[in-house]
């Protein structure tokens, strides 16, 4: 009950106006330098941290990738960069105006939206490189700027939650509502937490088990908040398993398939990937890997297929990583090496369909509950 | 001694008849093209000797109107121009035979053996035995018409027929010629012969009507004409054993210093001192008492003696870097072109004298680099690869020197002007590479390219700032626009001085690349420099072209 006291207090709706306004006022300065480089006839340019492979570095305080102490200088003052730095202060322009307005855009809008300006791109990894170096000159994620990827997790849970986007400010959604859950758009990535009896969050990898989960009702069995990750969540996902563990105390349990890909998913929840090492706020290092372990398959059997080259070349990539130095984390990876074996969430199935929910859950609950 | 012999017994009609392949009758295609640039070349001389401006017209017509009748067959080529006419008594001589004319004189003209107007009527007769037709003015009042064979035998002309008119107050000549040719295949380098005499003449009007009867016209660009060539006496240098002895045999002078003096070029009572020293010759011995090893030892002395002056230029007519810039301008159109006269220079003795234009892009120019040769204001349109020039541009030119791209549109013109060019065939085609000529082709073009090069680099720097110019004009307001609404601001700041500036690499690496250029030797060797100041010098003191 103490959990519902917390979440239903107004702390959050602060932290969304807060953020709001101090995206608005970030962009202005950024707009203030380059407006008086231009008003005194300076090339205006800009300086921010190198995102090269040799500027990422492992933090282990934070326990995530972060950006070193190289910085680049962008100047619209070089041919070259001239139109790549128009192209960033519009993105800055288009964020204050998404921000402003309380709208979001996907990255997808705003490859497009370029063309209005007179500024498009080639290719809409070219804009999505730019949002992530306005990203990087804000530190800030693209999500604080109203910008969002196409969604495509969900989450089921006995949760209460309170928009705060136009239009639906203070309509509330019961994400229990809907069987096949609730998308995690950017209404809900900045929507208010109000009421819930939830004692921990899961986060799953794959839709089959999500499915499997409600309909087990693993929500009310476990006290649980269901989340499906649909594969390596998106940010806006990592950054709600964040709020739900950081805003609420809940604590979060990962699972996924028994790969190195599935490990790894566990992992960038923890502590983030190195593409966002410029950011912050995406990592909850205190969560748990629960499963499927390497050493899973062998103790409880499971059907399983070898590893392929790539899966092995993906585990040695895996070793070199600062992040798998943690004991437990290193074992599993040896285990995967040793026996060269692989199982999906879904071979618990062969025990039957409610075997990983009656079984195997609780077991790893347990484990959750002693770190 | 007994090839002299065979020599007496033909005439030189005969021994051009049987030798017609060296003089470029080759075939009835060739033929029909050297026997229009024969007549052609006559005609300009006759008008630009005299200092007026040529008018040129040339008609080829089938002689049976029937078009079903292939190539070869006879043509009708009527060639009339607005020259000095040849007065009426030399008229049969001047036509009609062999090795007689105005040419065999050493001075700089298009001909050189006197016999290309001959050979052409030479060819038609034996082809056709079709009389030629000419009709002169020389006063503009009378028109004289002569209508004529030549036997071959005899290097004799035959006249069948006079007819005389009124000129109506112009001057000049009129050939009417019937010869075996094929149209179809010559039509090509017919074409290309007008095309390029009017780039190199371009202060005549050239009209040819073709045997389709459509006419082409190429109008002159400019009135102003090159200086006529004067007639000069033979450098020492330049004479053999049989022309000293015919100078010797012509002389009336008592003593080999005045003997000097009255018959070399540019020799005076000091050089002939100093030379009849050097051949070890009394300056008083009377030249008809040399025998024939002195003669022999003062020929080899005159190739030798190293104090003889650089022959005059006056001698030599160039074209002259306006009025060959002009017809570069007009028959090419170019986006650039430049000429570059060499001074005056000699090759055994023949005084001779290198121009060499370039042109760059415009519509006529195609991709590559095209060559025009000229050999005294003449077209060479054949053998190219075997010329002087061609070799020179190909091995001796380093062109990404100068910045020319690789298939750059390039349109090289040279010119080589000389008392005599050394073509290496009669057919006059192209020219053999004597290394002063090889040198002062190579030493023009190299600067006529530096030039370019300039021209090149500017061209690119200027556009590289037009194009920085168009990018800032482009974003700089964007994020003028975009900082102003981020910022909250007002009103725009003021940037505008920004775009005019540049940033920085591009204009940098032009400027070095052009000074890089300004710099890159368009002469090879000190020694070639030094050479080539003196020349510049005595032709200053002496008053040339």
């Amino acid at each position: 009950m103490a959990r519902k006291k917390r979440a239903s207090k107004k702390q959050s709706t602060s932290t969304a106006e807060v953020r709001q306004s101090t995206v608005q006022g970030l962009l202005k300065d950024l707009g203030g330098s380059i407006y008086s480089d231009l008003d005194e006839g300076r090339f205006p340019s800009l300086t921010l941290a190198s995102r090269s492979v040799r500027n990422i570095v492992y933090d282990k305080k934070l326990q995530q990738f972060v950006l070193g102490p190289t910085t680049v200088r962008k100047t619209s003052g070089n041919i070259k960069h001239i139109r790549p730095f128009t192209q960033l202060v519009w993105l800055a322009y288009f964020a204050k105006k998404l921000v402003d307005e309380k709208r979001t855009s996907t990255l997808r809008d705003v490859f497009y939206s370029a063309q209005a300006f007179n500024v498009e791109f080639q290719d809409q990894a070219e804009s999505d490189e730019l949002i992530t170096d306005l990203e990087v000159l804000m530190q800030m994620a693209r999500e604080g700027m109203n910008i969002y990827p196409e969604e495509r997790s969900a989450i089921f849970g006995n949760m209460t939650i309170e928009y705060t986007v136009p239009g639906y400010e203070g309509k509330t959604a019961d994400l229990s509502a809907n069987p096949d859950g609730v998308m995690i758009g950017p209404a809900l990535t900045t929507a208010e937490f109000r009421d819930t009896d939830a004692e921990m969050v899961l986060a799953i990898e794959k839709g089959g088990l999500f499915t499997r989960f409600t309909e087990e009702r693993v929500h009310q069995k476990y006290k649980a908040i269901l989340i499906n990750t649909a594969g390596q969540p998106p940010r806006s996902t990592r950054y709600l398993i964040r709020r739900l563990n950081q805003e609420l105390g809940l604590p979060v349990g990962i699972l996924c398939d028994a790969d190195p890909w599935g490990a790894h998913i566990a992992m960038v929840i923890r502590s983030g990937s190195a593409n966002a090492a410029h950011l912050r706020e995406l990592t909850t290092p205190n969560a748990v890997w629960l499963g499927v372990w390497a050493s899973d398959i062998q103790k409880y059997k499971l059907p399983s297929d070898k590893l392929t080259e790539v899966d092995i070349k993906r585990l040695y990539e895996l070793k070199a990583d600062p992040r798998y130095t943690e004991r437990m984390w290193h074992e599993e990876l040896e285990t995967f090496l040793k026996y060269k074996r692989k199982s999906e969430q879904e071979a618990f199935a062969r025990y039957g369909l409610s075997y990983i929910v009656d079984t195997y859950l609780p077991e790893k609950l347990e484990l959750m509950k002693s770190t | 001694m007994s090839s002299k012999t065979t020599f007496a017994e033909i005439s030189p009609s005969e021994f051009f008849y049987r030798n017609r392949d060296l003089a470029g009758f080759t075939n009835p295609a060739r033929a029909l093209y050297m026997a229009v640039r024969e007549l052609v070349e006559n005609s300009l001389d006759s008008a630009e000797m005299a200092g007026i401006t040529p008018d040129i017209y040339v008609r080829i017509v089938a002689e049976n109107s029937n078009p079903e009748i292939p190539d070869p067959k006879p043509y009708r080529l009527s060639v009339t121009d607005n020259g000095t006419g040849v007065a009426p008594q030399h008229v049969p001589s001047a036509f009609g035979k062999v090795f007689y004319g105005s040419k065999y004189v050493l001075r700089q003209s298009r001909g050189m053996f006197g016999m290309g107007g001959t050979m052409a009527i030479l060819y038609g007769q034996i082809t056709t035995n079709r009389p030629v037709t000419i009709t002169t003015s020389p006063d503009g009042k009378r028109r004289y018409g002569f209508q004529m064979m030549i036997d071959i035998g005899e290097n004799r002309p035959t006249v069948l027929k006079r007819f005389n008119s009124d000129a109506n107050g112009t001057t000049g000549t009129r050939v009417d010629i019937v010869l075996e040719g094929d149209y179809l295949r010559a039509s090509q380098k017919i074409g290309d012969y007008f095309k390029q005499t009017a780039l190199v003449a371009s202060y005549a009007n050239l009209t040819f009507v073709d045997p389709l009867g459509q006419v082409t016209f190429y109008e002159r660009a400019t009135t102003s004409m090159p200086v006529p060539p004067k007639e000069t006496l033979p450098h020492p240098y330049g004479v053999d054993v049989e022309a000293f002895k015919r100078i010797v045999k012509l002389s009336e002078e008592h003593d080999m210093k005045s003997f000097m003096v009255t018959h070399f070029h540019r020799v005076g009572e000091k050089i002939a001192m100093k030379f009849l020293e050097f051949a070890g010759v009394s300056p008083k011995l009377p030249p008809k008492r040399l025998n024939a090893n002195q003669i022999v030892a003062v020929v080899d002395a005159l190739q030798r003696f190293p104090d003889f002056l650089q022959p005059d230029a006056a001698v030599l007519s160039p074209i002259g870097k306006d009025i060959l810039q002009t017809g570069i301008n007009k028959e090419l159109q170019p986006e650039f072109s430049t000429v570059v006269s060499r001074p005056p220079s000699s090759y055994s003795g023949f005084p001779f004298l290198v121009e060499v234009g370039v042109a760059y892009g415009g519509k006529i120019l195609q991709p590559g680099v095209k060559l025009f040769r000229f050999a005294n204001r003449i077209p060479l349109l054949y053998d190219e690869s075997s010329d002087v020039s061609f070799e020179v541009l190909n091995e001796e030119v380093d062109w990404r020197r100068y910045h020319v791209p690789q298939d750059a549109p390039v349109g090289v013109i040279t010119h080589i002007c000389s008392t005599r060019i050394p073509y290496k065939t009669v057919g006059k085609e192209y020219i053999a590479d004597r290394p002063e000529i090889q040198r002062e082709i190579r030493n023009a073009a190299r600067e006529a390219l530096r030039q370019l090069g300039i021209f090149l680099s500017r061209k690119g720097s200027m556009e590289a700032v037009q194009r920085k110019m168009n990018i800032y004009g482009k974003y700089l307001p964007l994020i003028a626009q975009f900082s102003t609404e981020l910022a909250g601001k007002k009103n725009q700041p003021n940037y505008h001085a920004l775009i005019g500036e540049g940033g920085e690499t591009v204009e940098e690496e032009e400027a070095a690349a052009e000074a890089e250029l300004e710099q890159a030797p368009a002469e090879e060797g000190e020694d070639i420099g030094k050479k080539e100041e003196s020349e510049q010098e005595t032709i200053d003191k002496y008053g040339g072209s």
